[in-house]
């Protein structure tokens, strides 16, 4: 096994997992401690996975998988005297998601037996003091959107901003053994400790740029995290499991991941340049990557929100009849237009309020795009029914009054009616709310601390007071 | 002729944030890649055509050292929207796999 020896003024970072929840595994984590980690690091959220986190604040995660990450993190990270910084808790990053985590954190440390201090950060906004900061001119829009209007300001469930390094700096500067952030970059959580013990910006930034997924920049995904490795002018990227590598082909084409631009990603307070970056092999197993560029800019922070809008219900059939599938683009049309007529004359004027759409998967529910003339056709398709509606009540309905048609729609008259296949009893099925993504902008700070709250649970401080109480 | 499906050994998409979706195309070698790295095939005008974007608005970066082009532009759409079918924008790729590169 290639390990590599620290060398002096080196900064490493253990990245157990690109998303807290998926999955860590104690031997990697011990893998990493026993390589020199001076912290852990991981990204527990994303909008990647949809404007209904943020909408509602509420985890993607379920419970028990964050509590079974934190359980291992906190174990290992204890008896090792290192910190654990976790960025974007619950999804989303909202007050509640860092709230949410912290619950979790506190049982898995009182069933652990362990007292750390605990540094909450938060960075959920208010429509009010956006609207205040809109009008002095210090939110600005990023392509392809416009100016925000105190209308949609308003109109957002949620808002967060996305934090840099610094409150986790400052938290691990104040004594903090566990730091748990609202909405932060993926790339700052990991960039803070080295930042913190001096390493360069560049290279600070660029390999929690590259770490921010975990896995993502090794050769083989699926087998766990990585260690950074930060230096004044370069850093190395170690993958967590012995079996596994972080190839220059690996490592460099995770710049390219989830980013519109492959050199240059803007963060808070500034902007990482990896144009003129090298990446060598520095044994079978670690890559190492030099030319890592940082410039300073004025601060920023992105801001996200999201609303919540109509609601939906959703009926699902499946075609076996080849006499149909063979005719799929008629079909479509035919059934769209009977339902539409069906809404239309049995709700008047409030038909208007809602929209109507089929999917068709197997044929191309997926990309809803013609298909090209003389494609064969499928074995089977699902007929995905989607009504969206001002109430969950009015789709409910809307959906009942189209289920005979859409269950009994005929290829051509004069047939007898067919019965497709549902899945389901009841066949409509109340979805829920639609969420939008509302903002696609920044707001320029005095400071990385002006929209940012820290708040501090001390475990060996309320044990000491429960034991007084007595 | 040759079909991006052919002369690409990988190539995907991604939503890059709720407004944007990028797509990689990684070329079979540096031969192909030098040859396609310009084509007009992959001009703004046919993002705008398969994905209803603004042609001005289409980013091409080619990446020399991966024998990649990375291009990126505005979703129709935010991800989420009534009539989301791809939240993730993982599978918009595939309309560009028989896309002829000349």
């Amino acid at each position: 096994m290639a390990q590599v020896k620290q060398a002096p003024g080196d900064v490493t970072v253990l990245v157990p997992t690109g998303m807290l929840g998926a999955g860590v595994q104690r031997e990697h984590v011990r893998y990493g401690i026993a390589a020199g980690a001076q912290a852990i690091a991981a990204d527990s959220g994303s909008t990647d996975s949809g404007p209904s986190y943020l909408a509602r604040g509420v985890s993607k995660m379920n419970r028990e998988a964050i509590k079974r990450d934190l359980d291992i993190l906190l174990d290992e990270a204890c008896r090792a005297r290192i910190p654990v910084l976790i960025g974007t808790c619950g999804t989303a990053g909202t007050d509640s998601g860092v709230d949410w985590t912290r619950d979790i954190a506190v049982e898995v440390a009182r069933e652990l037996g362990i007292t750390p201090k605990i540094a909450c950060l938060y960075s959920e906004q208010t429509p009010g003091d956006l609207i205040l900061k809109n009008r002095q001119g210090k939110v600005t829009p990023l392509s392809p959107v416009g100016p925000v209007t105190d209308e949609v300001l308003e109109s957002c469930e949620h808002i967060v901003a996305l934090m840099g390094p610094e409150p986790y700096i400052a938290a691990l500067h104040a004594g903090a053994d566990i730091i748990l952030g609202g909405r932060t970059t993926d790339a700052a959580v990991l960039a803070a400790v080295p930042l913190l013990k001096g390493a360069g910006a560049g290279p600070a930034w660029h390999a929690a740029k590259v770490a921010e997924c975990g896995g993502q920049c090794t050769v083989n995904p699926r087998l766990g995290g990585v260690l950074m490795r930060v230096g004044q002018d370069a850093f190395e990227i170690e993958p967590l499991d012995p079996a596994n590598q972080c190839s220059p082909e690996s490592v460099s084409a995770h710049m390219l991941y989830e980013s519109t631009d492959p050199f240059r990603l803007t963060e808070p307070g500034g902007v990482l340049d990896v144009t003129k970056a090298d990446y060598q092999w520095l044994n079978t197993r670690v890559t190492r990557v030099t030319g890592s560029r940082w410039e300073s800019m004025p601060y920023t922070m992105k801001l996200e929100g999201a609303r919540a809008g109509n609601f939906q219900t959703i009926m699902l059939i499946g075609i076996e009849d080849p006499e149909v599938l063979a005719h799929l683009n008629g079909f479509h049309n035919t059934l769209h237009r009977s339902l539409t007529d069906r809404i239309t004359a049995t709700f008047g004027a409030e038909a208007s309020s809602c929209d109507l759409s089929l999917r068709f998967y197997g044929w191309n529910g997926t990309s809803g795009r013609a298909v090209p003339a003389n494609t064969p056709a499928p074995r089977d398709v699902g007929v995905l029914l989607v009504v969206t509606a001002p109430t969950q009540d009015l789709a409910n309905r809307m959906a009942k009054a189209c289920n005979p048609y859409f269950f009994h729609m005929p290829l051509r008259p004069g047939i007898e009616l067919p019965s497709y296949a549902f899945p389901f009893s009841p066949a409509e099925i109340p979805r829920g709310q639609v969420y939008e993504f509302l903002l696609n902008h920044v707001v320029h700070t005095r400071d990385a601390f002006e929209l940012v709250r820290t708040q501090w649970t001390d475990l060996a401080l309320s044990t000491r007071e429960a034991l007084e109480n007595v | 002729m040759s079909k991006v499906g052919e002369v690409c050994r990988h190539v995907r998409s991604k939503n890059a944030g709720p407004f944007w979706v990028t797509v990689d195309l990684f070329f079979r070698n540096e031969e192909l890649f030098r040859r396609y790295r310009d084509a007009p095939a992959l001009a703004p005008e046919v993002f705008a055509r398969l994905y209803e974007t603004d042609p001005k608005l289409v980013k091409r970066l080619p990446v020399d050292n991966l024998h990649m082009i990375k291009i990126s532009f505005p979703r129709a759409k935010p991800q989420g929207w009534m009539g989301e079918r791809d939240m993730h924008g993982g599978q918009l790729y595939a309309r560009l796999l028989d896309v002829e590169l000349g």
